[in-house]
């Protein structure tokens, strides 16, 4: 077992290593980073840790993470294959933790967005962003935000001014398959000027069957009246660790409608934490989670009504195969000052095999009379006569269950209203459960 | 076509079909008529091959061949095509989806190639507008959120697309207005022809008016106790069931 101490010095001596360019902020936010992590390691313990009660960080913390000096090799056919694209998107690519200038469109600005890299702002009319970095992301909830902040030098910044309107913003975060297992601590901010309007999508993709430990945080802020469409792609290897953090704060009447898919890993853990802070404003959050074999995913969402007149609605449906296991807890708290608030919240499992488990815990708590509210969990198998009915008309067994694997993931996928992204996602569930493939030798099994 | 001897089906170990005989030439039409539970779809669902439905005796003989070690849908590639009497929804599921699939698969059964998209396009729409289904309903998702009329209609349009060698319809008439049971009569004789057969189960005298049947079959606790010609529907629409009922017993016990 690696203690608090060795985890710590692995990371710091990555640090130390670490050469510190950028501008003096950004050291400085780094170094609070890494003094916060020393302090806090990672959250190992699951007894009196509601917040990862389902998740087990042991195999995490005892495995040695290194830091790739360079990026592995990525060409635009690989890049293609793992992430959806468009001509029309704005995009920055980062390989291994490095920029990739070669895939990206660095330093766009038009329309009053500009899309740009955290360490390299200078160039850019960025300003704000050594203020605005790290306002959401607190170094002290827990160990894998202060770790991210430590290694910031690079990231993402979309920044929207007051009334424009974004392309399609997409930050693609490949990991390649390394001889050593290795970390990236992917960072992004996303500032939505008041009554602007932005779409980002976020898509983490590991080559292969690697195994590496993907740390990341993103923070969006939307100020009055901003709407902001937010996909974060979760496609990582069976091997993996992702840890990923999306702090959300929304002023007076913005909108955030964000959709995740993700296919867990041997650790995967998604986390969104929306705080509705200003009257008007309203969230739509949709999530669609699909594993197979070994994987884990842990759908972590917190949404806090702060102000009267808010609104989030949960919709998160979940595909399980062979022995994997997903966790939905969606905390939604209705503070005692968010009077005639809204908060629905719904999470819906398929399983697919005995051996998978579901851990589903949709929560409200209500500390204001004047609001409209439910919640629901469901959990079953795909329906015996509904297998039968297509089978009853030619179509066999596999492809029937197939056929209802991608109707069930449908109702997600449809909410995506980028055809690029709804295409890729399509086509991951051409055949079934992306990635079950192996499942299909075994035959048919009926009963009677 | 059909060959059905000595049948006895048993539903949660509980005997439900206590031996049926019943042959179905080429070019038939056998209307099942009977009271309620008494082993109509128990019979049509055997035929299917439904899971849960066990044949405990007797055999099911499809052109010439026994069907009963054949899994449902080896069945339905055979040429066999069970309209529901209760149809399932697929959620998430487009109609025009799911019986692509179905007919690339009964093509490929057959040796032949799959419908370009295109191809099956004009043939799906084709055989929408015969059966008189809205378009909006033909984009829709299969039978959700379907009127109880609107499912049996889409039973017919699977029929036609897929063309079965032999078809069970099984109270595909019930619930239907007079519009929808005329155009589900129309698919039904369109449908008709030298090569193929159908079993159709119903309650009612009214769409055997429109479909003439070669034979009418009374099914009562899991019995034929009376075959006989489409005047034997008549008499029963008249009569009721019990006359027979008890000229039967007076029969079994004699
Ligand atoms: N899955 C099942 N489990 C238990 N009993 C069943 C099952 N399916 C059918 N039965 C029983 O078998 C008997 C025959 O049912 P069946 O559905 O074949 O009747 P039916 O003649 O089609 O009736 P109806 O005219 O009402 O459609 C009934 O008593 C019914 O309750
Ligand atoms: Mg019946």
């Amino acid at each position: 077992m690696t203690s608090k101490t060795s985890t710590y010095d692995l990371y710091a001596k990555q640090f130390d290593r670490l050469p510190s360019t950028g501008p003096e902020w950004l050291s400085a936010f780094r170094q609070r980073g890494i003094d916060s992590f020393s302090m806090l390691g990672f959250p190992t313990s699951r007894k009196d840790n509601e917040r990862w009660k389902y998740t087990n960080l042991g195999p995490l913390a005892n495995a040695a993470f290194g830091y790739a000096e360079r990026p592995g090799t990525v060409d635009a056919g690989l890049l293609k294959a793992l992430a959806p694209s468009s001509d029309d998107w704005v995009q920055l690519v980062f390989v291994d933790g490095h920029y990739a200038p070669e895939h990206s469109t660095n330093g766009h600005a038009g329309n009053g967005v500009v899309v740009g890299r955290i360490g390299d702002t200078d160039g850019l009319s960025l300003n704000g962003v050594g203020e605005r970095l790290g306002s959401l992301a607190s170094l002290e909830s827990d160990g894998f935000t202060a770790l991210n902040t430590a290694f910031a030098t690079d990231g993402a910044v979309v920044k929207v001014s007051p009334g424009g309107s974004a392309p399609t913003v997409q930050l693609v975060y490949v990991t390649t398959e390394h001889g050593e297992a290795i970390a990236t601590h992917p960072r992004a901010l996303v500032i939505a000027g008041e009554g602007s309007e932005c779409t980002v999508v976020e898509s983490y993709v590991g080559v292969g069957e690697s195994t590496y430990f993907t740390n990341s945080v993103s923070e969006i802020i939307l100020e009055d009246g901003a709407q902001v469409e937010h996909y974060r792609l979760m496609m990582d290897s069976p091997n993996a660790f992702h840890i990923g953090s999306t702090p959300v704060r929304m002023a007076e009447d913005s909108t955030f409608n964000s959709l995740s898919f993700a296919r867990g890993g041997r650790v995967a853990r998604n986390g969104l934490h929306v705080m509705l802070d200003a009257p008007g404003s309203k969230c739509v959050v949709g999530g669609l989670y699909f594993t197979y074999g070994t994987q884990h995913i842990d759908n972590h969402i917190v949404i806090d009504h702060l102000k009267p007149q808010t609104g989030s609605d949960l919709y998160f449906k979940g595909i399980l195969d062979d022995r994997s296991r997903a966790v939905f807890s969606g905390g939604v708290i209705v503070h005692p000052n968010a009077q005639k608030s809204e908060a629905y919240q719904k999470d819906q499992n398929l399983l697919l095999s005995e051996g998978a488990r579901i851990n589903t815990k949709p929560m409200l708590e209500i500390y204001a009379d004047d609001i409209q509210a439910t919640h629901g969990a469901t959990a079953g198998a795909v329906a015996d006569e509904a297998i039968f009915y297509m089978r009853s008309r030619g179509i066999d067994e596999n492809t029937a269950r197939d056929l209802l694997v991608h109707g069930f993931a449908k109702e997600i996928i449809d909410r995506v209203s980028l055809e690029p992204l709804r295409e890729y996602l399509d086509g991951l569930f051409a055949d079934g459960l992306p990635g079950a493939g192996a499942k299909h030798s075994e035959g048919g099994k009926s009963r009677g | 076509m059909l060959e059905i001897n000595n049948l006895h089906v048993e539903v949660n170990a509980t005997g439900i079909l206590k031996g049926i005989d019943l042959t179905v030439k080429a070019g038939e039409v056998h209307a099942i008529m009977g009271p309620n539970g008494s082993g109509k779809s128990t019979l049509a669902n055997a035929v299917a091959g439904r899971p849960g439905y066990d044949v405990t005796e007797g055999d099911i003989l499809f052109e010439g061949e026994s069907i009963l070690g054949w899994i449902p849908d080896q069945r339905a590639r055979a040429g066999l095509f069970l309209a529901m009497q209760y149809p399932v929804e697929l959620p998430g599921v487009r109609n025009r989806q799911f019986l692509k699939a179905a007919l690339d698969a009964l093509r490929e059964e057959r040796g032949e190639d799959e419908l370009s998209a295109r191809e099956f396009d004009t043939l799906y729409r084709k055989r929408v507008a015969e059966i008189g289904m809205s378009e909006d309903l033909s984009r829709r998702n299969v039978n959700e959120g379907f009127s109880g009329g609107e499912k049996k209609r889409n039973e017919i349009l699977q029929m036609a697309v897929l063309e079965p060698r032999l078809a069970l319809l099984d109270e595909t008439d019930s619930g239907l207005d007079i519009d929808a049971l005329r155009t589900v009569a129309d698919g039904v004789n369109s449908y008709r022809s030298p090569d193929n057969a159908m079993l159709l189960v119903t309650h009612y005298q009214r769409i055997l008016d429109y479909v003439t049947p070669d034979y009418v079959h009374v099914l009562v606790d899991g019995r034929i106790i009376r075959s006989g010609g489409k005047d034997l529907a008549l008499e029963l629409e008249e009569k009721g069931y019990d006359w027979i009922v008890q000229e039967a017993a007076v029969v079994r016990s004699g």
